[in-house]
This record gives C-alpha cells, sequence and structure tokens, in this order.
C-alpha cells in the first residue's frame, strides 16, 4: 500500500503584489514582476502548485560606495559603480530581475545627498533600465522624507516600491506612495508582532494591501540569520493560518547583510581557517540568500554577479516539481 | 502510538505534590504528551507506568550514532517540523569524501588537510565531522582504511559493494561506522554485515515507498540502525521528501521511516555549498561533501551552529573584552551586553567602521541593552565591575569608556563607581556607531 502523505490544509494564503507598471498600465517598464500568492510552505509542490518563484533584486547605488567591499568594485567595475545608469544595466545583464536602487547619505563631495539629484539619479536608472525599480532612502528619517517624495512624484504611476517605511517614519512615504501609485516596503526588527503592527498602521491609513511589502529583516549568516529564519518562518505559518496582516510579499536583504560581515568584506588580516576570500564571501551571500528563500523570502537583494547565478540555479532548481 | 494527555494521567500518581514543578498531575501529564517536559521529573511515578509510557514515548526518529576511538557523531531524536517550535537537537554530521581513486599521497594531503581544521566562531572552534571513505575492490578498500586510520581518528562513512566493504570492516575495530547502502537487491547482504560489524546500515531507494519497505524488511533481521539515503535529483526534490519523511515520522508515528537521514552534495564547486545548506535547515543528519576547503566547511560549520541554537535560549557571548580592528592605548572603549544579538551588531558596525575600538562586553545574564537595563541586569555596578574584571585601566591610557545611548540615565552612577574615568553617551542604536566614532571620539 502506498504511503499516505501528510498535506498540511491551510486556510490563508499569501497575497500577490505586482512591482513596475507598463506603458499600458501607466508605467514605462518592459515588463512587471508579480511576487506572492503561495499557499505553502516554500517550494511544497507536492500540497500546492507555488504560483510565483522568488525574484533577485539587485542592490545599486547612485554613486560609488563608501563602504563597500573592494571586491563588489572590481566585479561591477569603477566606471559602472560611479554611474547608476550604467550599473542598472550591468545589474540586468547579470540576471537581476528588480534593481534596487540604494541611495546614499551624501553626495560625491561628502554633502548630504540633495532631492534634485536624487529624483536625476532615479531619472537616470528608469531611463537606462527598463526592469521594475525599488528605491530605498538612506536610512535617516528626515532625509528619507525629503529624498522620497520628489522621487515618488517625478515617477508617478511606475508602481516603485518606495522604502524603507519604519515604525518612527511611515507616515509620508506611504502617503506619495498612495498618491503617486507607488507601493512601499516596511521594515521592522525581527519581531513577528512588530511587523504586523506596522503594517496594521500602513493599513489603517488606507494603503491598498496588494501594495505592500514587507522586510522583516534578517542577520547573516553567522550574525543573527537564526533569529531572521525562524521570524519569517513563523510569519508565513500565520499568513498561511489566515492572519490577513502578514499576509504581505517578504523582500530581504542578504546581500546588505552578508556583505557587512568581516568574512565577506576583507581578506587580510582574517585567520587561515577562513580560506579563500572571494569564494567565502560568495558562499556567505548565497548560504544566506538560499536560507532565507526556504524559509519564505519572495525577493532577496543581493550584491555580486556570481552569487546572482547560483541563487537563481537555486531557485530554478527549488521551483521543480 | 502517542498517547493523550488524559491516558497518560491515568498512570501517574494522581497526588497533585507539585515537585514535577506543576500544579496537578494533569498540568504535568498535558506537558507530557506534548513532550514538552521529561517523565524523570515526576519522582512517585511507578515502574510498571515508566516502561508503558517509555514504549509510547520511543522517539519517532530513531537516534543513531557513527562511533569511533574517542569521536561520536549523533543523528535523529528530533521532535520538531521548524526550530522555533521547541529546537533542533543533533547536529548533522560533515564528512568529507574520499575515494580509493586518488592516489595514496592525494588521500594523505587531504585527509590530513580535513583532520587538522578547526575553525573559531564565537569563542567555539567547529571542526569537520569525520570521512566517508570510497572503493570499488577489496585489496584498495582495506589499503584506504589503513591510510586514512594512521591519520586521523574521526568516525567513518564506508562506500562501496558488499565484498570491498567487508575489506574496510575488516581493518577497523571496535568502531561503529556507517556503511552504505542496502537496496532492494543487497539489503539481506548488506544487513548482515552491518550486525556483523556493529555498523549502523544506510538505504537507498527511488521512492519512499521502496525505501519504507526496505526498512520494514531490514527490520525482520532484528537490526534498527538504519539511515535513510533521500538523495534525489534537484533540490526541490529533496526538500520535499526530507519535509514528507520528517513529517510522516513526527506526524503518524510512521515507524518504517523514523531514522534519521544522510545527503550527498554532489553539486559543482559552489552550488555544493546550497545543497549543503538547505541539507542542514531541512533535516539531514549526516551530510557529504565531495571536497575540502575552508571557505567551504567554514560558512557551513556557522550555518550549523546558528540553526541549531536553541531559540529558547538566548545565545550569549563570554563577557569579557574584545579587540576590534587591532586597537591599541589610545583607542576607544565601547560599552555592550552579552545577548550575542546585540554584540554582533555593535562588533558588527565598529567592525565595518575600520576603525579600532576595545568592545567591553559586560555580563548581562544574555540580555539585550534596554531588556537587561529594565531587568537590573546592566547597572552602573555591573558596567564598573566588568571595567576592573577584564583589567581595562591595563589597556588604555586615556580613561574613558562609551555607553550605550539608550542607558545615558546611568552616566552619573558609572562616573561614581569609576572615580577617575571618562563616562561617554553613545548613540542608542549601532548603525550609528561608526559614524558616531567618526565625529566623536
Amino acid at each position: 500500500m502506498p504511503i499516505e502523505i501528510p498535506i498540511d490544509k491551510w486556510p490563508g494564503s499569501v497575497r500577490e503584489v505586482i512591482i513596475g507598471a507598463t506603458e499600458a498600465d501607466g508605467g514605462t517598464r518592459s515588463k512587471t514582476i508579480k511576487v506572492g500568492g503561495e499557499k505553502t510552505m516554500p517550494f511544497l509542490h507536492f500540497e500546492q502548485p507555488t504560483p510565483n518563484k522568488p525574484v533577485i533584486a539587485i542592490e545599486i547605488k547612485d554613486h560609488k560606495p563608501e563602504d563597500w567591499s573592494p571586491l563588489l568594485e572590481e566585479i561591477w567595475s569603477t566606471e559602472t559603480i560611479e554611474d547608476p545608469g550604467l550599473w542598472a544595466v550591468a545589474a540586468e545583464k547579470a540576471g537581476a530581475d528588480i534593481i534596487v536602487l540604494a541611495l546614499c547619505l551624501n553626495d560625491k563631495d561628502g554633502l548630504q545627498t540633495k532631492p534634485e539629484n536624487a529624483v536625476a539619479s532615479v531619472k537616470k536608472v528608469l531611463d537606462s533600465c527598463k526592469l521594475p525599480l525599488v528605491v530605498f532612502g538612506p536610512g535617516q528619517v528626515d532625509l528619507d522624507n525629503e529624498l522620497l517624495v520628489p522621487i515618488s512624484e517625478a515617477t508617478k504611476g511606475e508602481r516603485l516600491v518606495l522604502g524603507i517605511c519604519e515604525d518612527k517614519n511611515y507616515r509620508t512615504i506611504v502617503a506619495t506612495a498612495m498618491a503617486n501609485g507607488h507601493l512601499v516596503t516596511a521594515r521592522t526588527p525581527m519581531d513577528v508582532n512588530l511587523s504586523k503592527q506596522l503594517n496594521i498602521l500602513i493599513t489603517d491609513m488606507g494603503m491598498p494591501p496588494d501594495r505592500i511589502l514587507m522586510d522583516p529583516t534578517t542577520g547573516a549568516l553567522g550574525y543573527g540569520i537564526e533569529y531572521g529564519y525562524s521570524v519569517m518562518e513563523r510569519l508565513r505559518l500565520a499568513a498561511l493560518q489566515g492572519d490577513a496582516m502578514t499576509q504581505f510579499p517578504m523582500i530581504v536583504t542578504p546581500g546588505f547583510e552578508a556583505w557587512k560581515t568581516k568574512e565577506a568584506k576583507v581578506g587580510e588580516g582574517v585567520p587561515e581557517s577562513w580560506g579563500d576570500w572571494k569564494e567565502r564571501s560568495i558562499n556567505w551571500e548565497t548560504i544566506t540568500a538560499v536560507s532565507l528563500i526556504e524559509t519564505g523570502a519572495d525577493i532577496v537583494v543581493l550584491r555580486h554577479p556570481e552569487s546572482v547565478r547560483r541563487v537563481r540555479f537555486a531557485i530554478e532548481e527549488l521551483s521543480v516539481a | 502510538m502517542a498517547l493523550s494527555g488524559i491516558q497518560i494521567y491515568k498512570m501517574l500518581p494522581k497526588t497533585n505534590c507539585k515537585e514535577c514543578g506543576f500544579p496537578t498531575c494533569l498540568a504535568f501529564a498535558m506537558k507530557l504528551a506534548a513532550k514538552q517536559v521529561e517523565l524523570s521529573s515526576c519522582p512517585y511515578v511507578s515502574e510498571e507506568s515508566k516502561a508503558e509510557l517509555a514504549e509510547s514515548s520511543a522517539p519517532p526518529i530513531r537516534l543513531v550514532s557513527i562511533k569511533s576511538d574517542g569521536f561520536e557523531v549523533k543523528a535523529g531524536n528530533e521532535t520538531v517540523m521548524f526550530r522555533h517550535e521547541k529546537t533542533f537537537y543533533n547536529r548533522p554530521g560533515l564528512f568529507v569524501r574520499v575515494k580509493s581513486s586518488a592516489s595514496l599521497e592525494a588521500v594523505k594531503e587531504l585527509v590530513s588537510r580535513a583532520d587538522k581544521y578547526s575553525v573559531n566562531y564565537v569563542g567555539m572552534d567547529l571542526e569537520v565531522d569525520g570521512f566517508a571513505l570510497e572503493a570499488d575492490d577489496e585489496n584498495k578498500f582495506s589499503d584506504l582504511v589503513k591510510t586514512v586510520r594512521t591519520i586521523t581518528k574521526r568516525p567513518l562513512i564506508l562506500i562501496g559493494r558488499r565484498e570491498a566493504l567487508s575489506a574496510g570492516l575488516e581493518n577497523i575495530n571496535g568502531e561503529s561506522p556507517l556503511i552504505y547502502s542496502a537496496t532492494l537487491e543487497n539489503w539481506e547482504g548488506m544487513a548482515d554485515l552491518a550486525l556483523k560489524y556493529k555498523s549502523s546500515l544506510a538505504v537507498s531507494g527511488e521512492t519512499l515507498d521502496e525505501i519504507s519497505e526496505l526498512t520494514e524488511k531490514i527490520k525482520t533481521k532484528g537490526f534498527e540502525n538504519i539511515v535513510l539515503d533521500l538523495s534525489s535529483k534537484s533540490l526541490g526534490e529533496n526538500l520535499a521528501k526530507a519535509t514528507q519523511v520528517r513529517r510522516l515520522a513526527l506526524k503518524k508515528n510512521f515507524r518504517s521511516l523514523g531514522f534519521p537521514t544522510i545527503f550527498f552534495a554532489n553539486g559543482d564547486n559552489g552550488i555544493d555549498a546550497i545543497e549543503a545548506a538547505q541539507a542542514i535547515g531541512k533535516y539531514s543528519g549526516f551530510i557529504v561533501l565531495n571536497r575540502f576547503e575552508p571557505e567551504l566547511f567554514y560558512p557551513l560549520l556557522v550555518l550549523r551552529q546558528n540553526i541549531y541554537t536553541d531559540p529558547q535560549k538566548p545565545i550569549q557571548v563570554q563577557p569579557g573584552i574584545y579587540e576590534i580592528n587591532s586597537p591599541n592605548a589610545d583607542s576607544p572603549v565601547l560599552v555592550t551586553t552579552n545577548f550575542s544579538i546585540t554584540y554582533f551588531s555593535v562588533a558588527n558596525e565598529v567592525e565595518g567602521s575600520g576603525l579600532p575600538a576595545w568592545l567591553l562586553v559586560t555580563d548581562a545574564e544574555g540580555m539585550s541593552v534596554l531588556t537587561a537595563w529594565a531587568a537590573g541586569k546592566f547597572d552602573s555596578e555591573r558596567i564598573a565591575k566588568s571595567v576592573k574584571e577584564f583589567g581595562v585601566a591595563d589597556k588604555v591610557t586615556k580613561k574613558r569608556i562609551v555607553l550605550p545611548g539608550h542607558v545615558a540615565v546611568l552616566s552619573g552612577e558609572v562616573e561614581e563607581e569609576l572615580p577617575g574615568w571618562e563616562i561617554r553617551v553613545g548613540p542608542r542604536e549601532a548603525v550609528d556607531i561608526p559614524s558616531f566614532m567618526k565625529q566623536a571620539l
């Protein structure tokens, strides 16, 4: 008698969210990306098909970042990382489904980034690369608002994702995204309840739920990944159980986290037992990313093209029923 | 079959003595049924009930261990699908595959490199667990085993045909290796071999039906130290099978698949890291890699450590004074607590800043800054004590410490506790440390 495999039947599912708008929908993107829609824990095709594969975003900056690993500068080339337009094109070539433009705090001259320059950077990326776009502010409350509002207005109808909404700073970003047909991403520090709470606040403002992504935050491998890992599993389980305020697709930034670690960032003055620098850094990023994809990430934001290649391979293999 | 709380309650003394730590026997029985406590917490349970309960509470996934002189790698005895439900217990063993097709010189070089390997991660020394030896004829197998045993004592998995395995097993006495593998064609001979040499036996099959049919056959020989080989064609299929087997064992108490599993990471370089990472998160007991390189094993050993930490216990780092970016006597001293995430966030930011600093990790019983402060575990006394205990004054010329911004309120008290020290207040969030260090220190 064949074995009867126990199947989990869930009442809930993750919402589907569409990022980017084509000309037909009032934007200029060549295609849109749909994420979410899962009705099971990740990749359990024997229960239900996975409607949308997880997607890979590549993070670029508006100019050469100060604190990135030399390995990243080398692989993207010096000219590319000085020009967000060129960088976006290179990222698309490297296999990105989506571009994440993370704005720097300061401009090339070390002065605080000005709104008109930030808008120009976003325009440049939109003109040169037709993939859907996510724009992150530099992560300082006042400046984020100062930059994101004009960006949002100048790109009305593109269905960008604007971030990062946090509990202390979400109103302005949500309001401008609502007014201009964009999406938002809500970040909370590795906690299921905080995550729900922020999602409630954002939907209470009237933001349609199909225009929200959530970022539960994660730690890199070796630097607290287990917390993000379990919070994401719990969020996905809650979504499947029918808790509406956890049913948003998840976007996480393993590239940012992994490349912050000493293991990935530096090659000198580290123990010999860490092994070859380049291979170690890519393993650090890919293992962080794949572990998070297996706990329910819908979008992983990466930095190194070789990591993109390997994570893509994993996504394709995981998507085989 | 697992018993319900009520069924268990009937077998308990029903005296409500509270010595188990629960208010009533019924409450204790409910916890037992949920496998959240051990029966041994009840001092008065009868021998008869003990036997009956032990039978019903036999672990749904059998514990299997691979042993050698002084080493043991255990797998099995797991109780949950997701680590947050309780914890994962037995960290999967990481094995390096060694083939006789390589020259003996190459084998020696590989095995000694992997055997000596040790990498420090937050105060722990992590190592390779053992070796999976593979040869296709008798002479080669005995040569391989002899050679490897001159270098390492770590546990072994032996891979090959029955005759070849037998030659290998002759050369290791008093060990319990794992032999690979029994199939529908050869299971009887393999089971006899495993019984004779007290080894565990891996079982391979195309489908779960085939594998469970095999384990039932092998069990008729009175042999139960079985390990399931679920290797399939893709990451997706591996994930599905691993999930199905764990579910059947835990939710249905399905005995013929209630065993730990073995996984072979056979992908190309780099992809093997991803395959092994999935195996660590998704339930494998023993993981075999085709190569040994530090840049491959270091991240995998760390991932294993991370996934298998107990989520209910905050992980702590050893209190002490930590050096970041090679500080000297002029470098600043930053104070934080010994909750691992707190430590990692702070250490990571300081490291990322490229600026040298001393990080004074105070014993706050593994709590984060605000929690510890609220609980009275991170106060001026504790901070002053750690400054003295770890000899901070001998390390720096400038007597100055920086407190986390969240405990700015403590600065006055710390000044009183540490006369002659300058007490500064840093940022509240770790992410702001680099700019604080650049601008204010």
